[in-house]
């Protein structure tokens, strides 16, 4: 009894660090096999980056509007583009595929946390979204030259890491209710509306009235408010107003999938 | 095809009888009304290969999941080595083979395996899993680009990736060709010598009858019947009319006889005829089969055979 007791501390720390192994590794592997995957990477990357180039480089390069660089702004809009179609086709195809030929099951008999898989599959979307972003950031600067400081550039990092999460929640909410086969369309139906509404391809200024009024209700309206307001280039509502919009989304899409698992598992 | 192999002579130890996992009273219903599983009980002990046998959707697979903790009873208790299924604890301690579709394909056979056997704290090496499963010269193959069988054997791989106590197997030599599946049936043999405990579900008979100490048929979420594979047999047999069933033998001829003179031979519970050939059940063979050559000069393809566990099979799910 007593050499067990003064060997737990030993042992905590030993299953700590192999719980920590866990989740390094299955965020490893699982961002290995997107970038292997090429279906995804491929399209995941080289859209916003085609895009980019159209719409930002090609047809508005060094063009100014008043003290508004339009190569800038643009980035603002793809770089969310980017971390957005990330996130939602690597958590939601993903998680959608691994559900419905029972390797999730596989896993959740196994003895790895739950959460070790949700997390990898997050950080595995905000890795492309950075590898995403910064590949725009570059373009912008050689090829348009627009300036970005540093602290610009980092928060836009850091915009990247948080704003892929709610984006991670919607992917998760397709999966859980939406049929394997018609996860990809499903998620296009919804990435591309959400894209052009939330003022990702166009200003939002530029939309009609309406769809501004209902770009409040877009995640993607506000991560983009956020980023601009990086470069100073934000044109409605406070930076909290916008948090609060990220988070209010974030909690239904959490709720939903909390309703849809619990369905899944009754039936199962 | 059937009796190849010599069945395991050696049940497990009695001593060590405390159950590694149990069922008891488990009932099973789903949210949409379909009973799976109706006061179903089922004790796993140490050492032992159980297979459960039943039809499609007679719980095979609601059994399984719920040794597994992926699911929980409507009411009874699991109970994997006294503990709950769903303990992180317990989980350390079993392995698992499904019947996935596909695995994640851009990963290769040796990081899945290592994938795995980094959740456990005393994994088995990795050089002895490779040779278990029989994935020499494949392990750095994407898993998409392996063959049916091969993704087979690398499922086993992972299942045994902790070198786990509790083994549950779910249709483990599906797409095997036959020495991949002696190679499989022999692996499982030595797990249960060193001591683990298997669960083995699977359609093919033959695998049950070469492979399991015991057999628990199941249907409609029910067990309908229990018992060492010969055992099986013989109550199948039993059920077919047969009460001194232990030597009832099934014999296979050409003849000229009608079934009702067959019928009144001794010993004789069924005569039929299929294809041109007679089959008759007989629980007395060495009489039965004296009268019927002294009848019948003419007799040809003459056969004997035990019953199959098929037949006794086929035999419980009917009744």
């Amino acid at each position: 009894m007593s050499t067990a007791a003064l060997s737990l501390p030993d042992h905590r720390s030993n299953s700590f660090a192999r719980t920590l192994r866990i989740f390094l590794t299955e965020a490893r592997f699982e961002f290995v096999r997107l970038l292997r995957t090429r279906a995804f990477s491929l399209a995941v990357i080289g859209f916003p980056v085609i895009f980019y180039v159209f719409f930002g480089l090609i047809m508005n390069r060094g063009e100014h509007i008043g003290s508004v660089s339009v190569a800038k702004y643009m980035l603002a809009g793809y770089a969310v583009f980017g971390m957005v179609g990330a996130a939602l086709f690597g958590i939601g195809g993903g998680l959608a595929s691994e559900l419905s030929t029972g390797w999730l099951e596989l896993k959740r008999a196994s003895p790895m946390p739950p959460l070790a898989y949700l997390i990898a599959k997050c950080c595995s979307a905000a890795a492309f979204g950075l590898v995403i972003v910064s590949l725009l950031t570059l373009l912008g600067i050689t090829v348009a030259h627009v300036s970005i400081t540093l602290s610009e550039y980092t928060r836009m990092m850091a915009l990247t890491l948080v704003g892929t999460i709610p984006f991670a929640c919607l992917g998760m909410v397709v999966a859980l209710f939406v049929p394997f086969n018609a996860t990809p369309g499903v998620i296009n139906m919804i990435y591309l509306p959400m894209s052009f509404c939330g003022g990702l391809w166009l200003p939002i200024m530029l939309l009609p009235h309406m769809l501004q009024k209902f770009a409040l209700l877009l995640p993607t309206y506000h991560l983009s408010q956020l980023v601009l307001d990086c470069f100073g280039y934000a044109s409605a509502g406070t930076a909290l107003s916008h948090w609060l919009g990220l988070l209010g989304f974030t909690v239904v899409m959490l709720g939903l999938a909390g309703v849809a698992y619990r369905r899944l598992q009754q039936n199962s | 095809m059937r009796a190849v192999l010599d069945p395991i002579q050696a049940t497990p130890s009695t001593a060590s009888s405390a159950a590694v996992a149990s069922l008891s009273h488990i009932t099973k219903r789903y949210g949409n009304g379909v009973l799976a599983l109706d006061d179903l009980s089922l004790n796993l002990r140490r050492g032992e290969i159980v297979a459960l046998l039943g039809p499609n959707g007679a719980g095979k697979s609601t059994a399984v999941k719920l040794l597994m903790g992926l699911s929980a009873p409507t009411s009874g208790a699991v109970r994997i080595f006294d503990a709950d299924p769903r303990n992180a604890a317990t989980r350390l301690r079993t392995g698992v083979m499904l019947q996935v579709g596909k695995a994640p394909e851009m990963l290769r056979v040796r990081e899945h395996i290592n994938i795995f056997r980094g959740y456990y704290p005393d994994p088995m090496p990795y050089q002895d899993l490779v040779r278990a499963a029989g994935l020499e010269g494949i392990e750095s193959r994407m898993f998409g680009q392996l063959s049916g069988g091969q993704k087979q054997r690398a499922l086993f791989a992972i299942a045994l990736a902790g070198d786990p106590d509790l083994i549950f197997l779910d249709e483990p030599t599906v797409g095997l060709d036959i020495e991949a599946r002696r190679g499989m049936w022999a692996e499982i043999r030595a797990l249960a010598a060193r001591g683990k405990t298997v669960l083995l579900t699977t359609h093919y008979l033959e695998e049950a009858d070469a492979l399991a100490h015991r057999i628990v048929v199941i249907n409609k979420g029910r067990v309908i019947c229990e018992g060492t594979p010969a055992e099986v047999k013989s109550l199948g047999a039993a059920s077919t009319g047969a009460n001194t069933s232990r030597t009832l033998k099934i014999i296979r001829c050409v003849t000229d006889l009608p079934a009702t003179t067959l019928l009144a031979l001794p010993g004789v519970t069924n005569a039929e005829l299929a294809m041109g050939l007679t089959i008759i059940s007989s629980t007395q063979p060495e009489r039965t089969l004296r009268e019927l050559l002294t009848l019948d000069q003419k007799l040809h393809s003459l056969e004997v055979t035990s019953p199959a566990l098929e037949d006794a099979f086929l035999a419980l799910i009917n009744n």
